[in-house]
């Protein structure tokens, strides 16, 4: 376990080398799963995630029957972690149905449902299948934001990027900050950090181009049964909300070359600008 | 910007985990020098400095930095300590290295650090591009540093040499393969004594070498057996062949000592020097027990290490265990060897150096002031400056042909016999930090002057219109409490103040007519002192008044004055009365402890007067409602926060504590009930002799001495039935009244206020487990200072009687076997009479163990029985000075000392005096007494519960 005074001994660094503002790698493949009708891959760091998306299609199931929402779309989402995803070299018992895929399906469910059009598809339903392959850290936001590029791939149209990121408060206020307005807590936390007795909150929001919404704002957190004060909110918030933006200028990069690779080649040197 | 690295780590945990890591790494770190123009990205942290400004050696001819390696650190930390060394660069390797193999030294390099002055900077190698590096096939964790720090030193040199002014990196590494590698790669290595040698002034540093490397160089015959190997200990402690456990050595006999196995209720007796094997008080052994025909016990005699020369005559010493060894047949204990140190519990030790016949020799011997360790064999230069002082050494280590342990000298305290010195050893000895406060503490302090702003006054209570005063001892200078009481139409209303927020004993005392920020605690009581509605708030207050004890109590007394301060004082001190009345109904006990108080010559600082401690109505009037307050509070605390209030609890002595008392008193013909606090309460309250005023007095002396520790706690940790104090009787206590002098206060005061809404949680408050930590430190750290108040105590009374002898009257407190405990009660001195002494006279006494007396002729001495005695001060011994006691009266001939002076027939007069010169009040300012007893100690109010 890695104790916050690590950070103090790198001279600011983290126990990987970052700093605090610093996002991991993130690297992205859409269109990986020829028979979904769209899926993608996600890398952030060690965590690694599938999504597959079908539909929308004629409602099956239970969900199906209820006539209660046919104006509307279905999303159906299963959040599920392979058992040898666990970065602490265990096995996971169940891949999925534990509580805390449940949870995980729901939380989904409902970023999902606030980026889809879903007027536009009444009586049909959407189903949105996660595979988190292995697991170093913020694996739900990187669910999120595979789940918006499988939509993407899908052809399903969407409101905005819905992306998630981590932030962690980490017990140390001598951390070297490049931006002290900003408060303090790191991004996208690892596996490492996110065991340390600090609080992580996972947040999804839908940034725009140009500057943040404030609606659409999911916080869920985590952590070691730890409180977070609510005067340590506010400048979390505006952290993640800046490295959100950050990913989501990572995704789209990607999703314009995707799609302008697949596109005509002559579309291919006028999208790049 | 980043590279990624993926690397693998195993980690055992009973099975093999594979763990993956991502390990960045990056090329925006800064060298640190300010010479330095290639590192792009700046940070605020660039100290080594671009000029020449390291010391000069006569080795290194340009601008040098150094670069140090994990074992130079972890063994030379006192010379890195000092601040001629700067311009150091530690690379990451180096520190988490340090860290894992010991987390003090860590602490102290930590401390380095910060210090901006020192410029050591931390170069983050393992993140850095250039320098990272990996395992090779093959290549031991250990090499693979050694490597890494090479890598990084051969950067340093690359990277600052193509500047106009060349700066060289120094690797400094006492290994010597790695400096031969080094070598060959062409970096500049040097050894630490090296280093240290070719320094200008080099002297008093090369005192501070570590002599850890010198051992395999001198020869000679082995005196100990060799260790096991750590895998061969392991093993062994696993099959149950060895035994793991902490080694003590014994007070009497430096060949004896025992270990206390985990667990396991009977220690192990260890006895000879092979098979103490070099263990040193507070190690961690490992021990296998002898076969049961060699086993041993401890031997009565007193064997002091007082050899004056190097003669290693171990075979005499033998000689002197063998004979005491067959004396002792019939109780034989479980006797052991020791055959490995598991972990060594080495510190600094205060002491002195053994006086030498050849003065310019370099090795000198060091005798500790504890006698449990061993003498040290230093190297010092300095023999003719040092010999006359307290000096302070660390142990290196002890190879196998050395008789004592190998190590260097750290720093002088002082002169011996100083004032200053002797207590600077008390603090060092019970383990009390005493360094100043670093920067950044003392920067968070309010400025000067500080005023009452209008935010406090939007937050708090203003009670600035109430007369409030404050009663204390004279001289106090951190007063943390202050009362009011006032009429309302039915009931009192009642305050009880108490200070926060503001730091050093200036602002944070309740100075007169001086506004302060407190926290409130507001009773309203009935006539009978019945609570009606407790309160509590952070509010302001204006003090009318800071009495001291006797000021307060004339006050009372005098009716003539009817001022609204007085009033409240009376209605005060009647309640307090009631309070009390009730508390010792309930069963609480009074018991008390010989306490002393100097009085200290104002400008030399020495002691020139004893005397026991006096009581006034007015402070138990403090006391009462401080006791009130404390009660309040901690149930309040913990009906809100029943996981993590922190509490202080008196456990109930065990039957068998009661023992000594319960004898005592029936010698005396009085019975002892003890089954309760109450009918113990009740039955010393009966105790009363006519013709010895002092017999309830020490009757309740003994009493205190059966009593168990009073502890802190966290409410989470136990049953509520277990908060029970036993002493106060009451369900429940903690200490909120004195938050300037102890931490306690300051966790209860921050509990309480997040209780009434003033203060926002945080997530420290609430971790049960780190608060039973910082209870279990108050705890040890209350204890230390327990024994360090009774050492300064021991120091001044030796201080005291240095240039007296002095006859005094006293009472036996305990009858032993070969001697009379005598307690002499108007300095509150306990001191040993020892009886049988001298064997060729022929004066005996004998010694009766059922009615514990002692009889010589027609004298019998019992137990509470009055005694005069001669006090002098041995001072043959410079570390161990002692208190002598002789008897004077009764007079047995041949035994008994003639009286040194007239002193003994004035004390008796006094005695009658000092009844109504208690109420008298002492007009007289005494300057003396602000000058506290203990000289060092803050301690003056102290209230025992």
């Amino acid at each position: 376990m890695i104790e916050a005074e690590n950070i103090e001994d790198q001279n600011g660094l983290r126990p990987d080398g970052r700093r605090a503002l610093e996002l991991r790698q993130i690297r992205v493949k859409m269109g990986v799963f020829g028979q979904a009708d769209g899926s993608a891959y996600i890398e952030q760091g060690n965590t690694k995630i599938l999504v597959t998306v079908y539909g929308p299609h004629q409602p099956r199931g239970s969900t199906g029957r209820s006539t209660s929402n046919i104006t509307k779309g279905i999303v159906n989402c299963q959040y599920s972690m392979a058992v040898f995803s666990l970065s602490s070299g265990e096995r996971k018992r169940k891949p999925r149905g534990d509580r805390k895929s449940q949870e995980r399906s729901l939380q989904l469910k409902h970023a999902m449902e606030a980026i889809i059009h879903l007027e536009i598809y009444p009586r049909s339903q959407i189903d949105i299948y996660v595979e988190a392959l292995q697991v170093d850290g913020s694996e739900y936001c990187a669910s999120v934001n595979a789940a918006t590029l499988a939509l993407i791939d899908a052809g399903i149209p969407i409101k905005n990027y819905a992306i998630g990121c981590t932030v962690t408060l980490i017990n140390n206020p001598s951390l070297e900050d490049e931006d002290n307005t900003l408060g303090k807590g790191v991004l996208d936390a690892n596996y490492v950090e996110e065991c340390t007795p600090g609080v992580t909150l996972s947040v999804v929001s839908l940034p725009n181009n140009d500057s943040t919404s404030k609606d659409g704002l999911i916080v869920v957190a985590q952590g070691a049964g730890q409180r977070l004060h609510l005067s340590q909110f506010e400048s979390l918030k505006a952290r993640v909300l800046c490295g959100c933006q950050d990913i989501r200028t990572i995704l789209d990069y990607a999703v314009r070359e995707y799609l302008t690779e697949q596109s005509l080649p002559s579309l291919f040197h006028v999208a790049l600008n | 910007m980043l590279t990624t690295k993926i690397f693998f780590r195993k980690t055992k945990g009973g099975n093999v985990f594979k763990t993956v890591r991502e390990h960045y790494l990056r090329n925006d770190i800064h060298c640190g020098s300010k010479a330095c123009e290639k590192c792009m990205c700046k940070t605020r942290n660039i100290i080594l400095d671009d000029e020449d400004s390291s010391v000069k050696s006569s080795k290194i001819t340009e601008p040098y930095y150094l670069l140090i390696d994990t074992n130079i650190i972890l063994d030379q930390i006192d010379i890195l300590e000092e601040d001629v060394i700067c311009n150091v660069i530690i690379v990451q390797t180096v520190l988490e290295e340090v860290k894992h193999r010991s987390s003090m030294v860590y602490k102290r390099l930590k401390n380095i650090i910060t210090n901006p002055q020192r410029k050591f900077y931390v170069f983050v190698n393992e993140h850095h591009k250039e320098t990272y590096i990996e395992r090779n096939p093959g290549e031991s964790t250990n090499d693979r540093n050694d490597r890494a720090i090479r890598v990084a030193t051969k950067w340093y040199n690359a990277h600052l040499h193509l500047d106009d002014n060349k700066i060289k990196t120094v690797l400094l590494t006492d290994d010597a393969r790695n400096r031969e590698l080094a070598e060959k790669e062409e970096i500049p290595a040097i050894s630490m004594e090296d280093y240290i040698l070719s320094l200008e002034n080099s002297a008093f540093l090369a005192d501070k070498l570590c002599k850890k490397n010198y051992s395999a160089v001198c020869e000679g015959p082995e005196f100990f057996p060799c260790h096991l190997t750590p895998s061969e200990l392991h093993d062994g402690i696993k099959t149950g062949k060895l035994q793991q456990g902490t080694f003590q050595a014994s007070k009497e006999n430096f060949l004896e000592g025992f270990v206390n196995v985990d667990g396991v209720e009977k220690s192990i007796f260890i006895q000879g020097r092979s098979s103490l094997n070099r263990a040193v008080d507070g190690d961690t052994v490992a021990v296998e027990l002898l076969p049961e025909d060699q086993w041993s016990s401890p031997s009565d005699i007193v064997l002091q290490d007082e050899e004056e020369t190097d003669v290693d005559n171990v075979l005499e010493v033998k000689k002197v265990i063998d004979k005491f060894d067959p004396s002792n047949k019939m109780q034989k204990t479980q006797t052991g060897k020791v055959v490995g140190i598991i972990r060594r519990n080495w510190r600094q030790y205060c002491g002195i150096l053994q006086t030498s016949n050849i003065e310019t020799n370099v090795r000198h011997i060091f005798v500790p002031a504890e006698r449990k360790i061993p003498k040290i064999r230093i190297e010092t230069r300095q023999y003719t400056v040092l010999c006359k002082q307290r000096i302070i050494v660390a142990i290196d280590s002890w190879p196998r042909n050395s008789r004592y342990p190998l190590g260097h000298f750290v720093r002088a305290l002082g002169e011996i016999g100083n004032k200053t010195t002797e207590n600077e050893v008390i603090l060092l000895e019970h383990d009390i930090p005493h360094s100043r406060f670093s920067d950044a503490v003392l920067s968070s302090l309010p400025k000067m002057p500080w005023n009452v702003t209008d935010v406090d006054l939007a937050q708090r209570e203003d009670l600035r219109h109430l007369d409030i005063c404050s009663v204390d001892p004279p001289g106090c200078t951190d007063i943390d409490d202050a009362l009011h009481c006032r009429d309302l139409p039915n009931d009192f209303h009642l305050l009880h103040h108490v200070i926060t927020d503001l730091l050093s004993s200036n602002l944070c005392s309740l100075l007169e007519k001086v506004e302060r920020l407190t926290f409130s605690c507001i009773w309203e009581m009935d006539k009978d002192a019945n609570i009606i509605n407790t309160k509590f708030c952070k509010s302001i207050i204006c003090s009318r008044a800071a009495m001291t004890y006797d000021e307060a109590q004339l006050k009372i007394d005098d009716a003539t004055q009817q001022d609204p301060l007085v009033k409240s004082l009376r209605n005060l001190n009647n309640l307090a009365k009631k309070l009390k009345k009730k508390r010792l109904d309930n069963g609480a006990l009074v018991l008390a402890s010989p306490e002393i108080r100097f009085q200290v010559d104002c400008e030399t600082h020495d002691p020139i007067e004893v005397e026991a401690k006096k009581l006034r109505e007015t402070n138990s009037m403090v006391e009462e409602f401080m006791l009130l307050a404390n009660i309040s509070v901690a149930k309040k605390i913990v009906e809100e926060f029943p996981e993590y209030a922190v509490l202080r609890r008196h456990p109930e002595p065990p039957p068998a504590n009661f023992e000594p008392l319960i004898k005592a008193a029936k010698n005396q013909g009085f019975t002892m009930n003890v089954n309760s606090g109450k009918e113990l309460a009740a039955s010393l309250d009966e105790c009363h002799k006519e013709n010895n005023p002092y017999f309830n007095i020490m009757l309740r002396i003994l009493a205190t001495r059966c009593m168990m520790q009073a502890v802190y706690f966290i409410s989470g940790m136990l049953q509520p039935n277990d908060y029970y104090h036993y002493g106060l009787a009451c369900p429940i206590y903690t200490h909120f009244t004195s938050p300037i002098r102890r931490y306690a206060d300051v966790m209860v005061h921050r509990l309480l206020a997040v209780c009434i809404g003033a203060d926002a949680t945080y997530p420290d408050l609430l971790d049960k487990k780190k608060n039973h930590a910082l209870c279990q430190n108050m705890n040890y750290r209350h204890r230390m200072a327990q024994y360090a108040a009774r050492a300064s105590v021991a120091l001044n009374t030796h201080l005291f009687f240095r240039e007296k002898i002095q006859d005094e009257e006293g009472y036996i407190l305990f009858v032993r076997k070969n001697a009379l405990q005598i307690l002499v009660l108007k300095y509150g001195l306990e001191g040993t009479l020892y009886l049988n002494k001298d064997k060729n006279s022929d004066v005996t006494f004998t010694y009766n163990a059922e009615n514990h007396s002692q009889t010589c002729g027609n004298t019998v001495f019992r137990t509470f029985d009055p005694v005069t005695v001669q006090i002098s001060l041995n001072r043959s011994n410079v570390q161990h000075e002692k208190l002598i006691f002789k008897l004077v009266k009764p007079f047995i001939p041949g035994f008994s000392v003639p009286a040194a002076n007239a002193q003994s027939c004035r004390i008796t007069v006094e005695e009658g005096t000092k009844e109504t010169a208690k109420r008298k009040m002492e007009t007289e300012k005494q300057q003396s007494n602000n000058a506290k007893g203990g000289g060092n100690k803050k301690r003056q109010k102290k209230r025992k519960h």
